[in-house]
């Protein structure tokens, strides 16, 4: 009992946040831009930052994190990074010739008032850019909003090299919004199926999810290309996938070369991936493929063949606002019932969202946005629920209160499968369906007395 | 929209110039928002007629981060905008990195849209450029132009060179350019002539002269910009006459910071002139 000390009566927490759900925004900017082809994250800022933070990414996809850092001491604090960060341009051009440097800043700089802008115009003037390479700048503060906060800036300063050539290339931008690596594969592989030429940025399908071969690349095959980037200012319009993830760069876009934006929901679940296709359907101007239509009707098939053990029961949720939106609508979709809901990153919207999703719904729902674990398992202390969804932080309440806990978000420490099984589109509604229905089902045959036990379920 | 930024050593002035200047743009129908760029949160207290406003830090610090811009943005003489940024207590915290936040704040709630149709912002920036932070107002796309408030007293050169220092720097990569030095007069010997010279070493011009007169102090005590207690007064005509200058400015320059052997070499020449 780990958590034995979680009081079960809730009391007002102003000044303190206990077991957050949530992390730092450069975590976020680097799964970014780990998601640009030939590119290598810097973080300007100490070496413990940018230590913790590809921990943290290597912890979840098993994968090594290349990652430089502007090495801060006392005299970078007093005097500014600017020394250091010229110093690293000339040192990782010449030593790991990355296509591409995405600077993100941290608390520490981001306090001294480090300016990347600045800094990055006065190396390019000196020539410390060799022609033909870039430098993505991102400030990301952690003491402001949360990785995905992170995550949305860094895919906000790739717009900044969108060009504009006047004639449309018929390709249509796709903003993933933190998802796995498998799932972004999955994205393009619904394009494909519907015949829509997309740019997909930022794209770590290839990268974080690269097989072993027994020669290590620094930079692997996958990655959106500064080409395809480039390229985003003449498409013929952006589906940013998130509110939270993705709708910043793509009103960026909109502003900077008239691409127009169409700001949906992640797709998960059935409803969600429904309005993803029909975005895309209607965008190419086609007819949806039988092959779409067919992995649809299979998640609906899995759906109703399994309703009995879905039907009303309970679920908590804890993890990043885009995603938690998508998971409600797809549990209230099923019949089960989403009734304690958190997120770490700060957003009223969210709140609000939430509630307008569950508003149908025959329980009481408590959300919150800028929440924490503490508070998710107080409320499950006071109204049991069947089943936890979150990230591997959940597992703590999981075995304290004995729930049954699916695995979703980030990040996934102690378990494998999320970077190569997506979890997006109706092929990934069959996936989350099955885990779900796996942890409540085993959890039944666990817990059924002898003469109840069954075979067929 | 102009962005204009102004720095000056502390207690020269600035404040008071800067009010007083806006009053005077105002006059000639100039829609300005001035923002306080000072944790003492006094920028804006001739234009207010006293009222201290609530600072955009005080407002994240009861309200938390959902804040309006109604909150934190008050109208004053003449249809100003006015904002203080404000700041941590004396002696905790990091004064900087509240500009920086504030000014963020601002432009992710839109203060500096097309649509508020403002021709001036004014940021009134306490003393030095001592850290990043204070620096914040003239990154790339932030101020275009910096006056710089000097009198003749050597401390007041003396900062406004090392201002210029600042300036020189972020002016080598971005868009940020030195407008002109403002003398507010402490009555120096020579000091017309001595700024101006000084501002001519530094590459720029000295925009304005503005006299010593106890209607600034009589119009502060009133709450008041000079302009709207005392209309007629000699003083008031002096700052339509800044004001004018700097709306007919074309005058832009990266700086030539002097070494300090050249700004002592400035003052003996001067100072000791009679």
């Amino acid at each position: 009992m780990l958590l034995r000390h979680t009081p079960k009566e809730i009391s007002e927490r102003k000044a303190v946040t206990i077991n957050p759900a949530k992390t730092c925004q450069p975590i976020g900017a680097m799964y970014a831009a780990l998601g640009i082809h030939g590119c290598l994250p810097h973080s300007h800022g100490s070496q413990g930052c940018c230590a913790y933070h590809r921990s943290t990414l290597t912890r979840h996809y098993k994968e090594p994190i290349p990652a430089a850092t502007s090495s801060f001491t006392e005299g970078a604090s007093v005097f500014g990074g600017q020394a250091n960060l010229m110093q690293a341009f000339n040192n990782i051009f010449s030593v790991y010739n990355p296509d591409v440097i995405a600077v993100h800043t941290t608390c520490l700089s981001e306090t001294i008032g480090d300016d990347l802008p600045q800094i990055r115009k006065k190396a390019l003037r000196e020539g410390k850019i060799p022609d033909g390479k870039y430098v993505i700048c991102a400030s990301t503060p952690s003491y402001v909003g949360s990785h995905v906060t992170g995550f949305s800036n860094m895919v906000k300063a790739m717009t900044e090299f969108s060009e504009s050539t006047g004639k449309k290339n018929g390709r249509v931008n796709i903003i993933p919004g933190w998802v796995e690596p498998c799932d972004m594969e999955e994205i393009k592989r619904m394009c494909g199926l519907l015949g829509v030429k997309s740019i997909l940025f930022p794209d770590t399908s290839g990268v974080l999810n690269a097989p072993l071969t027994g020669t290590y690349r620094m930079f692997p095959d996958g990655g959106t290309t500064m080409e395809e980037l480039k390229a985003t200012g003449d498409a013929v319009g952006t589906l940013a996938l998130g509110q939270w993830c993705s709708a910043d760069a793509a009103r960026q876009l909109d502003k900077k070369n008239k691409v127009p934006a169409t700001v949906l929901d992640m797709p998960f679940g059935l409803a969600a991936t429904d309005r993803f296709v029909d975005a895309l359907r209607t965008i190419a101007g086609v007819t949806v493929p039988d092959e779409l239509l067919t992995e649809r009707g299979q998640l609906v098939d899995m759906i109703s063949d399994m309703h009995q053990y879905l039907y009303h029961r309970k679920v908590a949720l804890a993890g990043d606002p885009d995603q938690l939106i998508s998971m409600t609508e797809f549990l209230v979709s099923i019949d089960m019932l989403p009734v304690h809901i958190v997120t770490g990153t700060p957003g009223k919207k969210f709140e609000k969202r939430i509630r307008e999703i569950t508003a149908d719904m025959p329980a009481e729902v408590n959300v919150k946005a800028k929440g924490d674990f503490f508070l998710l398992h107080q409320w499950i202390k006071n109204e049991p629920v069947d089943l936890l969804i979150s990230n591997t932080y959940g597992k703590y309440i999981a075995r304290d209160e004995d729930i049954p806990l699916v695995r979703w978000g980030f990040p996934i420490l102690d378990r494998q499968g999320h970077q190569y099984f997506p979890t997006v589109g109706y092929k990934g509604g069959i996936r989350l369906l099955e885990k779900i229905l796996t942890a409540l089902l085993d959890r039944k045959d666990r817990d059924d007395e002898d003469k109840k036990f069954e075979l067929v379920l | 929209m102009r962005k204009v930024a102004i720095y000056g050593k502390g207690g020269i002035g600035k404040s008071t110039t800067t009010q007083n200047t806006v009053a005077g743009l105002v006059e000639m129908g100039r829609k300005v928002m001035v923002v306080g760029c000072d944790p003492k949160a006094d920028s804006t207290r001739l234009l207010l007629g006293g009222l201290a406003q609530k600072s955009v830090l005080d407002t994240l610090r009861e309200e938390g981060e959902d804040v309006e811009l109604e909150d934190i943005r008050k109208a004053g003489y003449g249809g100003t905008w006015c904002v203080e940024s404000g700041g941590p207590e004396p002696g905790v915290g990091c004064a900087g990195r509240g500009i920086i936040t504030s000014i963020n704040m601002l432009e992710s709630l839109g203060a500096y849209d097309e649509d508020e149709e403002l021709d001036y912002a004014f940021y009134d920036v306490l003393g030095d450029v001592v850290c990043g932070g204070f620096a914040m107002p003239i990154r790339d796309g932030k101020a275009q132009e910096i006056y710089i408030v000097c009198s003749g007293e050597m401390m007041a050169m003396y900062a406004a060179n090392n201002i210029s220092k600042g300036i020189t720097k972020f002016a080598q990569s971005g868009d940020v350019r030195l407008g002109g030095l403002i003398c507010n007069s402490r009555k120096v010997d020579n000091e017309k002539e001595m700024i101006e010279k000084f501002a001519e070493r530094l590459g720029t011009q000295m925009i304005y002269f503005v006299p010593r007169d106890n209607d600034v102090q009589r119009a502060e005590i009133n709450r008041q910009t000079v302009i709207q207690w005392k209309p007629d007064a000699p003083q008031a005509g002096e700052y339509r006459g800044l004001a004018k200058a700097i709306d007919e400015n074309d005058n832009f320059v990266i700086p030539t910071p002097l070494e300090i052997e050249e700004l002592e070499e400035l003052l003996m020449e001067f100072g000791l002139m009679n």
